[in-house]
């Protein structure tokens, strides 16, 4: 038998190790999450970024060489975006009855996600690369980088400002809904999709279609709505 | 259902290639949700292998989002040195955007209001 260290060595370098690990994580999460009865609190995502990144901590390995692995289950977030399509689709009726809302609803929803973001921050004393990179949190992931950079802010610090949104509105967002009442699903859609993106949408797909069609179209509107303007913003106000 | 699945990277491709010839400020697998969209409006109905297709990569649409958050550790310092203001700034901030697009939604279509949220489950 080969030595434990070659076999780790071999392990490690390939792909398979990696993306095994992510898959493993996010079921763990995902049995806890079933096992507490769907509490908002035990988001698999969440379980899933704390344990891979505690081993990878234990094991000393780097973000790149655990990226190598696990690009292949990043890669289907573009197909699934595209996918997005068919609940928007099947709930087409709804959403066409009250398209006006809908929109004004994403459109506000997005400017106050960046000036509410920015202005807390900037209070708070945060820096400036801090506050360029938490602009764009509540879009989804891909297109809140390419905002990020074109502001001068770090498109990787961004990308963790965007999942940590989308897991707090997805962990938070039910209770706070509740709170004030909203039990409309289409609002409830909306909200949780612009707020937080694909992470919200994920949850609000598990909970009702019709709250998940809305919370989709929220996502992809508020990317595009974000994306048109919020540099246009930025330029007018610095 | 391996031709539906060819469908939806078609349209992700087409998506990239529009946005990289353009320059839109989109991503490319938005146009390709939009350009999948426009049609099954045209076809007018929805094949049943493309739903399925397209729900077997929806339901575990969270799993996806996993790699990137790990990318967390790169910036602990960052965010070590950050902490508190940029833990602050994300709850409430998004807090005020769900009440906000929510509360809008709710007002703008009041009178309209499709299947109501029952007490007991949650979105």
């Amino acid at each position: 038998m080969r030595d434990l260290q070659q076999i780790w060595v071999y392990l490690s370098a390939n792909p398979l190790l990696h993306l095994t690990l992510t898959l493993l994580a996010y079921q763990a999460g995902l049995i806890l999450y079933q096992r507490s009865k769907l509490n908002p609190l035990l988001n698999p995502v969440l379980i899933a970024i704390l344990l891979v990144v505690g081993v990878l901590l234990l094991t000393d390995t780097g973000y790149e060489t655990y990226f190598d692995g696990a690009q292949f289950v990043h890669f289907l977030l573009g197909p699934a975006t595209v996918a997005l399509a068919i609940p928007l689709y099947r709930q087409f009726d709804k959403v066409r009855e009250s398209a006006l809302a809908v929109l004004a609803s994403i459109v506000v929803g997005s400017l106050t996600a960046a000036a509410t973001g920015v202005g807390i921050l900037w209070w708070l004393g945060g820096s400036e690369t801090a506050l360029l990179s938490i602009a764009p949190k509540s879009v989804t992931a891909a297109v809140a980088m390419g905002i990020a950079e074109q502001l001068g802010g770090l498109p990787s610090l961004t990308a963790v400002l965007v999942i940590t949104t989308g897991i707090i509105g997805a962990v938070l967002g039910p209770y706070l809904l509740d709170l004030l009442r909203i039990r409309d699903w289409a609002a409830r859609g909306i909200a949780i999709g612009t707020a937080s993106h694909g992470i919200g949408t994920a949850r609000a797909l598990q909970v009702n279609e019709v709250a998940g069609a809305f919370a989709g179209l929220a996502m992809g509107l508020n990317a595009l709505a974000t994306a048109i303007l919020l540099p246009l913003a930025w330029y007018w106000l610095f | 259902m391996l031709t539906y699945l060819t469908l939806i990277f078609c349209c992700q491709l087409v998506g990239e290639l529009l946005v990289s010839a353009t320059g839109l400020p989109v991503p490319g697998p938005v146009i390709g949700m939009l350009l999948l969209f426009a049609g099954l409006l045209l076809h007018g109905s929805l094949p049943a292998d493309l739903g399925r297709v397209a729900d077997a990569l929806i339901t575990n649409l969270s799993l996806l989002f996993v790699p990137a958050g790990v990318g967390v550790m790169l910036h602990l310092q960052l965010l070590g040195s950050e902490l508190v203001p940029i833990s602050i700034a994300l709850v409430v901030s998004t807090l005020i955007t769900i009440a906000i697009s929510g509360g809008m939604m709710l007002w703008l279509n009041r009178g309209r209001a499709t299947a109501r949220h029952n007490r007991g489950e949650d979105t």
